[in-house]
């Protein structure tokens, strides 16, 4: 205490405050770039990132090898000699029961189940979600409530119900039927989605527009629309994963193997059991089905991750 | 709203109803308005095929909800410690779960492959001894399910406790470390218990995903070893469309629905009951 | 001045994030038992302050010495600080005691010691009846005296108030600030309180250092504060209304501003100018002297008003003055009306010269 008095005292008299510092600690407090507690954090998050990338690697290093190679070697290992042979087997020639025209059928079905599913399901849901929350009539919101407890039932309770909508619709086993399927059920979380975004609006725009004289579809298209780009792109980011990823649905609403969606033929080319199971053509052919969701993945960043913090709630 | 109306009403609901009813009757190969009590559910429950079933989920079901709750919280809390690359270790978390449970069941296949996998390498290592070959062996199957489980959604639990984690007041931080309370007792004795909505949020999701594994198993493991690895939602699906027996389908759908109910029972009663309580 | 035996002393405190400096060479020794406000705009730097003397940030360059120990790189507990947050920061699923004692029984304190100091907080503040309840169950007022509370039982000599009463509504403010003027009396801590509100500030503090860009603008007792702002900026961020500002060039014996000569009289310089150095002349509404007072003013003119202002305690008018709008504080009683003729005095000993270019106080 008295030697910080003298120190104040001379310090005061020698020179203006602060030009000189005591001895012992000043500044930032060093620290040792390897200290226990940064070793567990990044050690432990090293190893969990090993166990996530790990199969996207295998995957990619297994489709790059030739059978023989993988045979003899290390599953692990990354290919002495890089083959894109099982890529091309994958896409022209694999194998499901008698058809060898590879995977490219099950893309081009999958691509034509997409397309469509994704339109009419954003759509839908755009037009729904500006209705529940700027419309409101008596009993919407008890359908709404029902489409969100609907969301969480098992789809195996709903689905023989809608073979035989589909059978007396005549579309059962088309790529038509299952479009709807998916339609139905991307519903509850793409009306959500919509729902909360355009309930954030503030309802003096809505009111301003009314007064104007616009009508339902005149405010839809002119001032909700130009207004929700970016809840499109999330649902449209749901919608495309999920449906991409389907494969209850696919295996369940689609009669012919001609028309299967790729995770289900997919699946057939890997799990058939007959002939020499080629790990090199199988892998191409999961990292081939995995690509358009990972492409969105990348591409999207943080729009994905908004995304599935929304789209949670369909399980 | 037209067509909100009919999937609400006609497809769930109706849909939901339908199946219920049905599965009192003696529906076989084609739905039969045939009465037939409980029988269908005898059935179902003095089935083999149907007790395994429901006990690998159990099995699944616990391991996965401790295991999902505990990695996506641990690397949220990691990631949360203002490190380098958040982004990028962000991004190889979540990548799983932008994929399939097709992709994700056939790639974990593979590693797990027992002449050329996971086993192989660790025995070529030098390890001889080494043995893990869950996809053949009844006793653990379910554990290479669970391995390909987690790798596919712990991201997803991550990304929701990172947000809950984001979302705490950073004063309450500062207010420990004035205390003097260490990271970890501040996690455990604060933090943790201020997100319990967060928690009570990825339970359900995590539960409600459970009881709809159904892909996993059918690309992994096929329901096999044997019947080693059947779960619920297969059971189904073989009933319905690959037994041509639809009463047990049925039957055993609407016994999932029950579990599902039960699930969501409690959430409820926790989510909405509260409020009243503040 | 400087300060015996300093309670928290800031020695050339440097703090940059990247290429930003938010502190820069800053210097401040806090005596024993002050009540020291900082004060400033958002962003000025006096929270970062604040948290660098917690621990809870490191600075770059420079040291914090609390009661005669160097404890630059000391953690926050081991510094003999209590810090009191503006969101409060309890701890939600824990009872009022539960908080007050957390950190206690973390560190190892006795039972008996912790009863007693919760006992005592609770006593000072009034929240005995409060102490099985939860955070989320007590009112505004009543979660800052808990967090108060918190700071209180830690048992040091330096309290540390990060905008304490900002989160509550304008009559618990008063209420409070009385309350911690009244607890900091009887308890004679060394506080360091940051605010941006002025009222807060001018009523709190023994001293005000008041912060801009990460320097102290000026340190002073609120009296100096409000009486010799030493530079343009302290002059018009205190006082509400705020001074009026007049170009002019000081000239011998007067400032000549556009239309008036205003004699200089008995304002005490600093450090005189040569005559003809272009000044600036800040002067505050409520020193304009009108009726009864205008007999001791040195130099009186006429204005026209603009616009009245009723404000209830007093009356602001407005009007057209030196080729500026003119704010003049009149008393609640005050009969005017805009267009009315109103004679008004000004006495430049009771205002603010600067000069124009440095803004330094003249």
């Amino acid at each position: 205490m008295a030697d910080l008095a003298m120190q104040n005292a001379t310090a005061a008299m020698t020179q203006p405050l602060g030009q000189t510092l005591a001895a012992g600690p000043r500044g930032r407090k060093p620290k040792k770039r390897l200290s226990r507690a940064n070793i567990i954090v990044y050690g432990t998050l090293f190893v969990m990132a090993m166990y996530y990338a790990l199969p996207l690697y295998v995957m990619i290093v297994t489709s790059l090898k030739g059978m023989p190679e993988i045979r003899m070697g290390n599953i692990f290992a990354p290919p002495l000699e890089i083959t894109f042979q099982p890529w091309v087997k994958a896409w022209q020639e694999a194998c499901t029961g008698i058809n060898c025209d590879g995977l490219s059928r099950g893309f081009w079905n999958s691509v034509r189940i997409l397309i469509p599913s994704v339109i009419l399901s954003v759509a839908i849901a755009s037009v729904n979600g500006y209705a529940l929350s700027m419309w409101k009539f008596k009993g919407s919101e008890v359908f709404f409530t029902i489409l969100m407890i609907g969301a969480f039932i098992p789809y195996q309770v709903m689905l023989y119900p809608i073979v035989i909508l589909l059978r007396e619709a005549g579309l059962y086993g088309s790529l038509t039927g299952l479009v709807l399927v998916h339609v139905a059920f991307g519903m509850p979380i793409n009306t959500l989605l919509f729902r909360n975004y355009f309930s954030s609006i503030p309802e003096e725009l809505f009111k301003a527009a009314r007064v104007d004289g616009a009508g339902f579809w005149a405010i839809f298209f002119k001032i909700i629309l130009p207004m929700s780009l970016p809840i499109c792109v999330v649902a449209l980011i749901i919608q495309v994963t999920g449906i991409w990823n389907d494969f209850l649905f696919g295996v369940t609403y689609i009669s012919s193997p001609d028309r299967y969606p790729m995770t289900v033929q997919l699946n057939n080319i890997v799990n058939s059991v007959q002939g020499v199971k080629e790990y090199n053509v199988n892998m191409a052919a999961t990292l081939l089905t995995g690509l358009v969701p990972l492409v969105i993945y990348f591409a999207s960043g943080k729009l994905f991750v908004r995304g599935i913090a929304a789209g949670a709630v369909k399980g | 709203m037209l067509p909100l109306i009919f999937t609400a009403m006609v497809i769930f609901l109706g849909g939901t109803l339908w199946t219920v009813v049905y599965s009192f009757t003696k529906s076989g190969l084609l739905p039969r308005l045939t009465w037939d009590g409980l029988a269908q559910y005898e059935r179902l429950w003095s089935s083999r095929k149907w007790i395994v079933s429901i006990e690998n989920l159990a099995i699944y079901g616990v391991f996965s909800l401790i295991g999902t709750l505990v990695i996506g919280f641990t690397l949220a809390a990691l990631l949360d410690r203002k490190i380098r690359g958040e982004a990028v270790f962000r991004s190889i978390f979540l990548y799983p779960f932008a994929l399939s449970f097709i992709v994700t069941g056939l790639v974990w296949q593979w590693i797990l492959n027992p002449e050329l996998g996971l086993q192989s390498v660790m025995r070529d290592l030098g390890w001889q001894s080494f043995t893990f070959d869950p996809l053949n062996n009844p006793e653990i199957v379910m554990f290479g399910l669970l391995i390909a489980g987690l790798w596919q959604g712990t991201g997803l639990i991550m990304c929701i406790m990172l947000a809950g984690l984001r979302g705490i007041d950073e004063d309450i931080w500062k207010a420990a470390r004035v205390d003097g309370i260490g990271t970890v007792k501040t996690y455990i004795r604060i933090i943790i218990p201020m997100m319990r909505p967060v928690f009570v949020t990825s339970l359900v999701l995590i539960a409600a995903g459970i009881v709809k594994l159904y892909d996993l198993v059918v690309a992994q493991t096929s329901g096999g070893p044997g019947i080693s690895s059947e779960v619920p939602a297969k059971y189904v699906m073989t009933a319905m469309f690959g037994g041509q027996n639809l009463g047990q389908g049925f039957a055993a759908s609407t016994m999932m629905l029950v579990m599902v109910v039960i699930i969501l029972i409690p959430w409820a009663y926790l989510e909405f009951g509260d409020k009243k309580h503040g | 001045m400087t300060i015996q035996n300093p309670s928290v002393s800031i020695k050339s405190l440097d703090l940059s994030f990247g290429a930003v400096k938010v502190l820069q060479n800053l210097n401040l020794d806090i005596a024993d038992g002050e009540f020291l406000v900082l004060l400033g705009s958002s962003g000025c730097g006096k929270s970062t302050l604040l948290n660098v003397i917690a621990g809870l940030l490191e600075p770059t360059d420079g040291q914090i010495w609390i009661k005669g120990q160097n404890v630059t790189w000391a953690e926050p507990s081991e510094r003999g600080i209590g810090m009191v947050f503006q969101s409060y920061a309890l701890y939600p699923q824990m009872t009022v005691e539960g908080n007050l004692t957390f950190g206690l029984k973390n560190a190892k304190v006795p039972k008996d010691e912790i009863a007693k100091r919760v006992a005592r907080a609770a006593e000072v503040l009034q929240i005995e009846p409060l102490l099985k309840r939860k955070p989320g169950a007590l009112s505004g007022g009543q979660r800052q005296r808990v967090a108060i509370g918190r700071a209180l039982v830690r048992d040091v000599e330096v309290f540390l108030f990060d905008e304490p009463l900002s989160n509550l509504d304008a009559k618990l403010r008063a209420d409070l600030r009385v309350e911690l003027k009244r607890l900091h009396n009887s308890l004679q801590n060394t506080m360091i309180y940051v605010t941006h509100d002025q009222v807060e500030a001018m009523t709190l503090a023994d001293r005000i250092a008041i912060m801009k860009g990460g320097k102290i603008m000026q340190l002073g007792t609120p009296a100096e504060i409000y009486g010799q702002p030493q530079n343009l900026y302290v002059a018009d961020f205190i006082g509400s209304p705020s001074m009026t500002f007049f170009d002019g060039a000081v000239n011998g014996a007067t400032i000549d501003i556009p239309g008036h000569d205003l004699p200089l009289g008995r304002y005490a310089f600093k450090d005189r100018p040569v005559d003809g150095t272009p000044a600036i002349i800040g002067i505050r509404p409520e020193h304009v002297m009108t009726g009864d007072n205008l007999a001791s003013a040195p130099y009186k003119t006429e204005v026209t008003v603009d616009l009245v202002e009723p404000m209830g305690s007093d009356t602001l008018v407005y009007c057209e003055f030196g080729g500026q709008t003119f704010r003049i504080r009149m008393d609640g009683q005050a009969q005017v009306a805009k267009g009315d003729r109103l004679t008004i005095g000004i006495d430049p000993a009771a205002a603010s010269l600067f000069d124009k270019t440095t803004e330094v106080r003249l």
